[in-house]
């Protein structure tokens, strides 16, 4: 299986392990990611607050250019990506003067044959029955808390993927791993995400629950498939136990990681060991 | 020659304003067959009837076409004004030129031309008009009442009261419906049972009433004044008629631990059980997925054996029962929306995913409303003590959600359920009668409390009985450290709120009883899109329905507090009384007809009929040699909706007073 491939800006900068990690564990899987070529930013937060024709504009031009290259479906691992590139798809699908206009403004024609998927998606498309038979190192003694934060489900009438409010998408990838996974309350809370940068202490209030609600319920592990979420449980972890005088010790894993894992992929090779809590 | 005469209205100015009236008139005038063509200002009040009275008799009519506003309005009063002068009523054609014409444009000439096109439309018409004579259907004076919840009670008591009989039919082993399960009924505080049960006691002895109760609805027949239902008795496996009611049967079986349906599972029932103390008939049934006797067909049978009176039977069959009725009262109600366990309602797909998010059925202490009524209730589970279902502990504080369901056209159902505002205010209050440190927190959407004494009721659970109103939604309900972690926003203020939990109430939105849409296709009876049934006039005729003789009452037609039902089910009593008042009934004669000579029997308009109204017929000679096959229309039942008529291949079908002669007739004027 061939797919498109939109890394957006986070996987080709700070969160570069990200990208090790779903290519290698997708290649071991046989999916093959052709780059879409000469992408754009998808605009994301900045875009869509100050200008909504910007905001449609720029996953518009990415999503011509992967038609222009022939690509039936693109992998966006990054949630806030994936959802930019669908809303846009959505609202030039409905409007056929706001496609012109588009059209015109990127200078490339749309016509709504690329399919935009998530990571899990893809995990989906390869099929779980498939990836539980690849297993060669099953992922005994794992209890994963599944986090999917805000974006992955939401706003549910763009993702349409899985329960909004109580999704189980991650959990059926991880069970077929070998691994155990937790019931416990924060699955779809916000991290604080881009506030990161803005106020910090709303960050750290948010993650912090979040890693403490994941322990509690006897997690020992927390599996994210956002860049943004990783960021700030993983780096921002130290921050959060100096802040609070506690200590967390929890590992951060993108949902590839445990996949290439229980492939039998190699830590480095899958950029783990490149976190910044590495429980090894 | 016919002799027409055609009556031009000004409606004061609503027509003459847009239409030159009198050049309307004079053009009629110069039409073949029309005899007279006179206008005035107001057609419909008494001096313009008297006009065309005495027209028709001055000038010897035979036909009248009234050239005014909409049939809907006034096609009665002219049939009338008609046949009182001599005239048959079927002879007279009205041509809308308010609404169609003079309302809808500016242009004078033109409207004044497209009126005399109308008009010259309805001439055409009437020429083909033949007279008609009213259809008299005979009328069986009997009524049909289906659920035996308040309102139903209600109807079958004021039709029984008005001295005919009334079969009711309740799927349940007692009546009394939702409302028997009630604590205490807004805004009066009455309490929900004291009040009912006398009712249902008088239904139980009403020597006019035949109460089926653990019955359902299997066929309907007939057509209205002359229904035949078919009534299926499931099987009790208890004779009601020997048994006494003892007890002994239910003290005896050692089967106990079987959730209670009208505890909605918060209490206990044996396999063989009466619902509640007050029940209507105090007689018991046995549930045959629990008893052990009638699940292995041996064994047991200890209350068999208990029993003095011989009563019981484990050898009953279901039996199917018939009778006849003149008339259909529906009654069926409401039940709760799932709250998302099942994926939201029957209709809606993976796009309205419900509330997993509040955990109804996950946590023991997230209860619905129904649920708190029972823990409200002297005879609940607990005695009419709050308490948390988990561990029995008394709840410090409640949470409260309204609208979970309702007014949410995302996750939910779009409408409002109603009820909800003002049961929520009473739980909240009668939660803080009984636990008086006890702290109630409600969010809410809008506090609806329209009615006699509602909103002095939602202010005094506020001022008197300190319910917090938060106005916002509850996004997520989790357990953390033996609470119910509740978090929610608070929009009046414009921050979030957390609150820490015993026990969270959810006003599940109101969805009509399962089985209604089954029961009223077997009725003729139409149903929106969640399965409320449909009136015929939202306005003017809100319990007749589309199938003559069918009256709905209650919550099935919407959702409905208490005096709404109760009020309602009277009116569709005096609907069936007032047909009940005559020897037989009058409908009018504008039905489908077939030419049984040249019909091939083919019966696409038996199979097409929405009302079930053409049957498979035989033509027999004199001396009963049968001839030839053919479908006949059964005047009862046909609704005039001229489907056959438009189906029929071989043309043999046609509609009394719109006969395809006179449509082409109407269509020739025109082009």
């Amino acid at each position: 299986m061939e797919l498109g491939y939109y890394p957006g800006c986070a996987l080709h900068g700070t969160s570069n392990d990200y990208e090790d990690s779903v290519r290698a564990c997708l290649d071991a899987l046989g999916v093959g990611l052709k780059e879409v070529n000469d992408w754009i930013c998808c605009g994301a937060t900045a875009a869509h607050s100050i200008n909504h024709k910007l905001s449609v504009a720029l996953p518009a031009r990415n999503l011509a250019l992967a038609e222009r290259d022939g690509f039936g479906e693109i992998l966006a691992p990054c949630p806030m990506c994936s959802m930019e590139l669908l809303k846009a798809a959505d609202l030039m699908q409905s409007d056929g003067a706001l496609r012109q206009e588009m059209g015109r403004i990127v200078e490339l024609p749309f016509e709504g044959r690329t399919t935009v998927l998530n990571l899990i998606q893809v995990f989906q498309k390869v099929g779980i029955e498939k990836i539980k038979a690849a297993v060669k190192r099953p992922l005994e003694g794992l209890k994963a808390a599944c986090y999917y934060g805000c974006l992955l489900t939401r706003p549910p009438e763009t993702l349409r993927f899985d329960d909004c409010e109580r999704p189980s998408s991650m959990e059926a990838v991880v069970a077929a791993l070998g691994g155990a996974t937790v019931e416990w309350n924060y699955k779809t809370e916000c991290c604080g995400a881009g506030m990161t940068m803005a106020n910090e202490d709303i960050v750290l209030d948010l993650s912090h629950k979040i890693l403490t609600n994941a322990a509690a319920h006897g997690a020992n592990c927390v599996v994210v498939a956002c860049p943004m979420c990783h960021v700030n449980l993983d780096m921002k972890q130290a921050d959060i136990e100096r802040r609070y005088s506690v200590r967390h010790g929890m590992t951060i894993y993108y949902l590839s990681d445990l996949v290439g894992r229980a492939l039998g992929l190699a830590d480095k090779v899958l950029g783990i060991d490149r976190h910044f809590v590495y429980g090894g | 020659m016919a002799r027409i005469g055609v009556f031009t209205c000004w409606c004061g100015e609503n027509i003459a304003r847009t239409v030159d009236v009198e050049q309307v008139a004079a053009a009629l005038g110069q039409l073949p067959g029309v005899h007279c063509s006179l206008d005035y200002k107001y057609m419909c009040s008494e001096p313009g009837q008297a006009l065309i009275a005495e027209k028709i008799k001055s000038e010897n009519l035979d036909a009248v076409v009234v050239a005014s506003c909409s049939p809907h309005m006034h096609l009665r009063t002219f049939r009338k004004t008609a046949a009182g002068a001599g005239v048959n009523p079927y002879r007279v054609e009205m041509a809308n030129i308010r609404e169609h014409c003079s309302w809808v444009h500016h242009d004078r000439a033109a409207a004044t031309a497209k009126a005399i096109d109308l008009i010259r439309m309805s001439v055409a018409k009437v020429l083909w008009d033949e007279p008609l004579e009213p259809i008299k259907v005979p009328v069986t004076r009997r009524a049909l009442v289906v659920g035996g919840g308040v309102a139903g009670i209600q109807a079958a008591l004021d039709i029984a009261d008005g001295g005919y009989e009334v079969v009711l039919v309740e799927r349940e082993p007692s009546i009394g419906g939702k409302m028997a399960g009630l604590s205490e009924t807004f805004p009066t505080l009455d309490c929900s049972q004291c009040i009912l049960t006398p009712r249902m006691v008088e239904v139980g002895q009403h020597p006019r009433i035949k109460l089926y109760t653990y019955s359902e609805v299997e066929q309907v027949e007939g057509y209205l004044g002359n229904f035949t239902i078919t009534i299926r008795k499931k099987a009790r496996y208890v004779d009601i008629k020997s048994c006494t009611g003892c007890g002994d049967c239910w003290n005896c079986c050692p089967i106990k631990r079987n959730p209670s349906e009208f505890d909605y599972g918060l209490g206990m029932r044996p396999a063989i059980y009466i619902p509640f103390p007050q029940a209507v008939p105090a007689r018991p049934v046995i549930d045959k997925e629990t008893c052990t006797r009638l699940k292995k067909g041996k064994g047991c049978g200890l209350c068999e054996k208990k029993c003095l009176t011989k009563s019981i039977h484990f050898d009953d069959q279901d039996e199917l029962v018939s009778e006849k009725v003149g008339a259909v009262v529906v009654a069926t109600g409401f039940k709760l929306y799932s709250i998302g366990q099942e994926g939201g309602t029957d209709l809606r797909s993976v796009a309205r995913p419900g509330y997993g998010e509040y955990g109804y059925g996950k946590f023991k202490d997230v209860v619905t409303s129904l649920q708190f009524e029972r823990l409200l209730s002297a005879s609940g589970p607990t005695g009419g003590r709050v308490v948390r279902p988990s561990d029995g502990a008394e709840p410090k504080n409640v949470v409260f959600i309204s609208c979970v369901g309702s007014r949410d056209d995302a996750k939910g159902l779009p409408y409002c359920s109603k009820i909800c505002c003002m049961y929520t205010a009473k739980h909240a209050m009668l939660y803080k009668h009984k636990v008086h440190d006890g702290q109630a927190h409600v969010f809410y959407m809008d506090i609806r409390a329209g009615g006699k004494n509602y909103e002095e009721f939602v202010r005094r659970a506020i001022e008197q009985d300190g319910a917090r109103y938060y106005r916002g939604r509850v996004s997520r309900i989790y357990e953390e450290n033996g609470k119910l972690m509740v978090r929610g926003a608070d929009t009046l203020a414009g921050a979030p709120v957390a609150i820490e939990a015993d026990l969270v109430v959810l006003a599940a939105a109101v969805v009509p009883a399962t089985g209604v849409r089954e029961l009223a296709r077997k009725l003729n009876v139409g149903y929106d899109e969640y399965g409320f049934l449909l009136e015929s006039h939202p306005k003017l005729r809100p319990v007749e329905t589309s199938a003559a003789g069918v009256f709905i009452c209650g919550a099935c037609q919407a959702p409905k507090d208490i005096p709404e039902a109760v009020a309602q089910a009277s009116a569709a009593a005096s609907k069936a009384l007032i047909m009940f008042g005559h020897e037989e009934l009058t409908r009018e004669p504008e039905v489908a007809r077939i030419d049984e000579k040249n019909c091939a029997a083919c019966f696409t308009c038996v199979r097409t009929c929405p009302y079930h109204a053409i049957d498979r017929a035989e033509v027999l000679t004199a001396r009963g040699v049968f001839v030839k096959r053919t479908a006949r229309v059964n005047p009862g039942l046909c609704m005039g909706c001229g489907t056959c008529v438009a189906v029929c291949p071989s043309k043999s079908a046609d509609l009394a007073g719109f006969t395809e002669q006179e449509i082409y007739a109407e269509v020739e004027a025109l082009v």
